[in-house]
């Protein structure tokens, strides 16, 4: 057989995508179609689950199989289809509203169950889809359309949320550091257990306008500007500048997957001899 | 009870009972579920505890690892139901259940199952309402969420059992309208069928009539997932097989990709509908627990719990002739079964749990050429026959004397 290519990934009958210009979902496309080229795996085997948001459109340009639910439960979805066929390659892309406020739920409990799930979350700091409503990662003080005066709550850590949860795997990305973004999900792939990549993206359509951090070129340099790599002595200095966010693996072990400990509970069964009845 | 066997008037399951391999267990209504939902091919269960269902998540997580099958306990309803879509799609028979507060929160992914032509089987062991109520004591009010308690307009299959025998064999024909249809199933239960505890027959697995899901036959590159055949039934291939396939909570086109032409989302709306509307003979269930050719003073219209005291008290009318027509299927409303009988009838009654529900339907069937009565109750008691007794004493005095 032929080496599949990114491009074999995609559904290009379906392009253009609907994004807008300097949205990062395209980026984040890209580096989903590579990470599953490098590891060739076989369109049939991949399920792609998505929710709803600009985010959750992406199944509508991949060639693989997927699953489009309902806002808040892709990782639901998700977790019935990898239960069932664990040697699927399950890959969960949400916004960060989808994923983490409405979905806030479903996504400590995948990461405490450690399914072996590949969640990828979009973070583009509110709710594009919808007009540019706050979110659970907008930041403190921001303006969004219903955070006219600025933001009166707090935002998430998402990577310390699902680290904390247990998940095996847990980085963060951005969509300027395309190469290491590759690599993340590609990793999170192969890794058994629940992995988590959150991806930071600008929303220059309405986060950056309503927030005046200028054009999406600019929104693309402080990207730059303010990811610190993990394993850079910035970062180990404990000291983070403000504004500034850790990129790379923050987590990594090998903690037994659901799939893992579901089979010792199904040979018990056995066992045992199952009907009581 | 299954669908390829049923007659109109079946007071008899049709299942060899002769067999060796038929089992005679005493068991309650919640365990018949699962052991039909065990006997229909399920081997994944995804729920959330809730009474008066809980014993079929704890009988699934017992006996589902033990056939190779999987239970998980989710983390909400909104998520079982979730997680039911997802396993059902690669192929496996897939179920959940629940009650009352538990049953509102699926209805929006119940919607993804409807649309995305999800075969798989919600049980709703109804309890009192509204909200947490008379947690948890029967009721019969969840009769119109069942069929309406979604957005959007759609269609879908309910079924009502009113015996411990009946929770096992329409679990059975649950699934096998879900896998024939593409389309999630709702067996309605309530805290008396599921609680009562009585002698049930199981029969020789290879005695049970199953229906599985239709597969794609054309070469991968071709298939379509939500191209009908001319039944209406689009074939479902399973995740992972050769097929690659969307399914979508989006409005979608033969491809299974989002679409938004106004022509495609009318077809495909009024299909949802005929798919089922086209194919009653297959689904509309009926006990008539008295002899259909006889003419009534007075037509008792029953579904689950209300049969046995109707029964009773139809039973005990002195100088009247009564006769019980138990609604097996409650959705689609079985119009055509009940017009035929309330003809033969001099007037009709309705006891039900609830404050007005299928009574309603049963006026729209019946028009203004028969009386019909109701008898309605929602405090959290059953009825007892006395009572319905006293209604049918009534209702005689107003117009069968
Ligand atoms: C139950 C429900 N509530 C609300 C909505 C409306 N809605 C659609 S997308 C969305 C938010 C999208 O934001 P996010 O998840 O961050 O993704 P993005 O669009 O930014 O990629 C909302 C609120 C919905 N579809 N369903």
């Amino acid at each position: 057989m032929p080496a599949l290519s990114w491009r074999e990934y995609l559904d290009e009958k379906m392009l253009p995508h609907l994004w807008c210009p300097g949205c990062g979902n395209g980026i984040a496309l890209g580096a989903l179609t590579r990470a599953l080229a490098e590891l060739q795996l076989p369109r049939n085997k991949v399920v792609v689950v998505t929710g709803i948001g600009c985010w959750g459109k992406a199944d509508d340009y991949l060639a693989t199989s997927a699953l489009h639910g309902t806002h808040g439960r892709a990782l639901a979805f998700a977790t019935g289809v990898k239960a069932a066929r664990p040697e699927l390659t399950v890959i969960v892309l949400m916004g960060d509203g989808d994923g983490a406020t409405i979905g806030g739920n479903h996504l400590i409990h995948a990461a405490r169950r450690n399914i072996d799930l590949t969640a990828v979350v979009l973070n583009n700091q509110n709710y594009g889809m919808t007009g540019g409503q706050v979110s659970a990662t907008t930041p403190v003080d921001a303006v969004t359309s219903t955070t006219r005066y600025g933001n009166p709550e707090r935002d998430f850590d998402l990577c310390r949320l699902v680290d904390a949860a247990g998940a095996n795997y847990v980085a963060r990305g951005t969509v300027y550091h395309v190469p290491q973004l590759d690599r993340l999900i590609r990793d999170g792939i192969t890794k058994k257990g629940f992995s988590f990549i959150e991806v930071i993206s600008p929303c220059p359509t309405h986060f950056g306008r309503r927030n005046k951090l200028g054009s999406a070129v600019e929104m693309m340099k402080a990207l730059k500007t303010r990811a610190v790599n993990v394993n850079s002595p910035a970062a180990k200095t404990g000291e983070l500048p403000a504004g500034a966010f850790l990129i790379g693996k923050l987590a990594d072990r090998d903690d037994p997957d659901f799939t893992a400990r579901y089979a010792a509970v199904q040979q018990k069964a056995q066992a045992k001899g199952g009907f009581s009845s | 009870m299954n669908i390829a066997n049923r007659s109109k008037d079946k007071n008899e399951s049709t299942v060899d009972r002769g067999s060796k391999e038929t089992r005679r267990l005493f068991l309650q209504g919640n365990e018949a579920i699962a052991e039909g939902a065990i006997a229909a091919g399920a081997r994944f269960y995804a729920g959330y505890p809730i009474t008066p269902s809980s014993e079929i998540a704890e009988a699934c997580a017992e006996k589902l690892p033990a056939v190779g099958g999987v239970y998980i306990q989710m983390e909400d309803e909104l998520g079982s139901i979730a997680a039911v879509i997802g396993a059902s799609l690669t192929g496996v028979k897939a179920f959940t259940a629940t009650s009352g507060p538990g049953f509102s929160l699926m209805q929006e992914n119940l919607g993804v199952a409807i649309l995305g032509e999800v075969p798989c089987v919600v049980v709703n062991v109804q309890r009192s309402g509204p909200s947490t109520g008379l947690a948890t004591r029967p009721a019969q009010a969840d009769v119109m969420q069942a069929r309406w308690g979604r957005h959007g307009d759609q269609h879908l299959i309910v079924l009502s059992p009113a015996t411990v025998q009946e929770c096992f064999d329409l679990t059975v024909t649950a699934f096998n309208l879900a896998e024939r249809f593409r389309a999630p199933v709702i067996l309605l239960a309530d805290e008396i069928v599921a609680h009562m505890r009585e002698n049930v027959t199981l029969p020789d697995p290879a005695q049970i009539k199953i229906v599985n899901r239709k597969k794609p036959a054309c070469p991968p590159e071709e298939y379509l997932p939500f191209k009908p055949d001319p039944d209406g039934v689009p074939p479902l291939a399973d995740y992972g097989s050769e097929y690659i396939f969307h399914v979508t909570s989006s409005m979608h086109g033969e491809r299974g990709y989002s679409q938004n032409d106004p022509a495609n989302a009318g077809a495909k709306i009024k299909r949802l509908f005929t798919k089922l509307d086209n194919h009653l003979d297959e689904i509309l269930l009926v006990k008539h627990h008295y002899n259909p050719a006889d003419e009534l003073d007075l037509l008792i219209v029953t579904f689950g719990c209300t049969t046995r005291p109707a029964r009773a008290a139809a039973l005990r009318t002195p100088n009247l002739k009564a006769g019980v027509l138990q609604l097996v299927t409650l959705w689609p409303f079985p119009d055509a079964f009940i017009a035929e009988a309330a003809q033969k009838a001099r007037a009709v009654l309705v006891p039900e749990l609830n404050l007005g529900q299928v009574i309603r339907e049963v006026q729209r069937v019946v028009g203004k050429e028969k009386p019909v009565f109701g008898l309605h109750k929602s405090n959290g008691l059953g009825f007892l026959p006395a009572e319905i007794s006293a209604r049918i004493e009534e209702v005689a005095n107003q117009c069968l004397r």
